[in-house]
């Protein structure tokens, strides 16, 4: 089944037809609009008119996280307020979060990417789904939402968490679809079992999961606990959210929907771009999104694309699931944290940030984030209850800025390995 | 008659204490009394020895978390109710402890305390007619 058979079979001169079309287009809105594009171009030698065909991607400025959060929170729009009718909002590297925004057209976009990936898992209006990504400023449980609708599913926003009345609902509404982290699916599996439910009572067929990095061994175990077939998305907010390439039946790599996301992939070192097959740093620019379309955007995702036809008929180029990332970004149950971001809670609470850890495990399925704080001289005291106090609003301020909880553990002065007198900001302890 | 007790921060973890009053050994640094507060994850040790500076200097050296806090010591007879009159006097003239710990040896039971305000404990007890134990004393008990 394929949603959009026009596109997504599309002959690839013909798609490169129409992205060329929309790209031209999309540089003269960056130019005019934005000041930050405007100057990036101009420093680069480029005005809109030079600009003819995607070929010549590979000669514009890249742009990065860190511009996003320079420019925050709507220095990157193209369009007045007055159109945007959407904000959602991800983890910056630092205390501010990254945003993004939708105008009506970008939401109707972003719902035909999301119907195209669930047709892609088999998902039709006779199916009852279960979104189990959080709804919220996170672009997981709309995103899908959306969709689904879309495609004329049962939608069940349930959200995440609440195992219990996940399993009750899935039993007594018949949820034929699920969507959610790998890791939470694995989590649901598990407690069904503990809560004794018999699979036969379960009538799930297809689970979408994405959100953070999973192995294919998370994908046989959960297949063999919820009894269905799991598919991958990808999607990151900066360039719309989920949906921005999903994997079909044949499980051969993720379809990128090209004709509104056009997929580079770099060598983060020299910046070329490296040919198909190749693995590097994937890199987006966005050429029909209207509130906050990106150039050449640094995703920090390591992968490979393949262009070869799909045995499903799809033409659309696939990525491999990502390798890892050129930067620290760790995933935490689908949330993205920066070690840095840990670093501007402590600096604001204290005169010099102190030494400090993440300690990342795996416990029933489920990511636990801890972060070791050495005691140092600003905030020593003999008393129990200050130190305690103290713990406390650390654990706070940590989880209103990284939107997940983290267990604080302080921690002797030095206990922190060095080397060579750099602390090790991170031990994963998951792979 | 302030003292200066050292004030150790330990995580809970096998040998830490050991590895401690192993430095302050080496150092032939005596302690004279010694306390534990302890919670889930960690302690503070807190201690009074026969040479406070020499120990902190030995103990900071090995990167151990460690200051100086000050105190007050007061004797009180080693019989039925000799620490509630000490603390009955303290109450009374509305001084809050915020912990203490003692020892006691032949007739007498010293009580380390540690106030908001260490000059007002010395003070009341005092006024009182309560036995302070002098900073030169207790380090060589």
């Amino acid at each position: 089944m394929i949603w959009n058979e026009f596109i997504e079979t599309a002959d690839r001169e013909k798609l490169k037809e129409i992205q060329n079309e929309r790209f031209v287009k999309m540089i003269e809105r960056i130019y005019y609009n934005v000041p930050f594009y405007r100057k990036k171009l101009t420093e680069a030698g480029i005005e809109p008119r030079d600009i003819k065909s995607i070929d010549q991607l590979k000669d514009l400025p890249f742009t990065v996280k860190d511009d996003l959060r320079d420019n925050y929170p709507f220095g990157l729009f193209t369009v007045p307020q007055n159109q945007i009718v959407r904000l959602h909002a991800s983890s910056g590297t630092t205390g501010k979060p990254t945003v993004v925004g939708y105008t009506k057209n970008d939401l109707q976009l972003w719902s035909e990417v999301v119907a195209r990936s669930m047709t892609m898992a088999g998902v039709t209006k006779e199916d009852i789904i279960q979104i189990a990504y959080g709804y919220g400023l996170f672009t997981g449980g709309l995103g899908m939402h959306y969709g689904a609708e879309k495609v004329g599913a049962s939608v069940i926003p349930i959200s995440g968490g609440n195992t219990r009345k996940q399993l009750q609902l899935m039993v007594d509404f018949g949820s034929t679809v699920i969507a959610c982290t790998p890791s939470y699916a694995a989590h649901l599996g598990e407690s069904l079992m503990a809560a004794g439910i018999d699979r036969k009572d379960i009538k799930l067929r297809a689970g979408i999961f994405g959100a953070e990095p999973w192995t294919n061994e998370l994908r046989k175990q959960v297949e063999n606990l919820l009894g269905l077939k799991a598919f991958d998305i990808y999607g990151l907010s900066e360039i719309i959210g989920p949906g921005v390439s999903m994997e079909c039946e044949c499980q051969d790599g993720m379809h990128i929907n090209e004709d509104h996301f056009i997929p580079e992939v770099i060598d983060p070192n020299t910046l070329e771009v490296l040919p198909y097959g190749e693995l590097g740093e994937l890199v987006f620019t966005t050429i029909t999104k209207e509130a906050m379309p990106l150039l050449r955007y640094r995703t920090r995702d390591l992968t490979r694309l393949h262009v070869e036809k799909c045995d499903c008929g799809r033409t659309l180029v696939r990525m491999e699931k990502c390798m890892g990332r050129s930067d620290d970004m760790l995933i935490i149950r689908g949330v993205n944290v920066f070690p840095s971001q840990v670093e501007a809670v402590l600096l604001e609470m204290t005169e010099a940030s102190p030494h400090y850890q993440l300690v990342v495990n795996r416990e029933n399925n489920l990511d636990t984030l801890e972060i070791n704080v050495e005691i140092d001289d600003q905030f020593w005291s003999d008393e129990i209850k200050t130190l305690e106090n103290l713990k406390k609003r650390f654990q706070h301020n940590i989880a209103s800025t990284l939107g997940i909880s983290a267990k604080i553990n302080l921690v002797e002065p030095h206990s922190i390995d060095r080397s060579e007198g750099k602390a090790k900001r991170v031990i994963d302890n998951r792979s | 008659m302030i003292i200066k007790q050292l004030s150790v921060f330990l995580e809970n973890k096998t040998g830490r204490l050991t590895e401690m009053t192993k430095i302050l050994s080496e150092n032939s640094i005596n302690i004279s009394a010694f306390s534990i507060a302890d919670t889930a994850d960690f302690g503070i040790v807190r201690c009074i020895v026969s040479k406070p500076d020499e120990a902190i200097k030995a103990l900071k050296e090995k990167h151990f978390s460690v200051n100086i806090t000050d105190v007050v010591c007061m004797i009180v007879p080693h019989e039925p109710g000799g620490l509630y009159k000490a603390l009955r006097i303290l109450s009374d003239n509305n001084v809050s402890i915020e912990y203490m710990y003692a020892f006691a040896f032949d007739h007498a039971a010293s009580v380390i305390i540690r106030s908001e305000s260490n000059e007002e404990v010395i003070r009341v007890l005092q006024e009182n007619q309560m036995k302070l134990l002098k900073a030169s004393d207790i380090y060589q008990i």
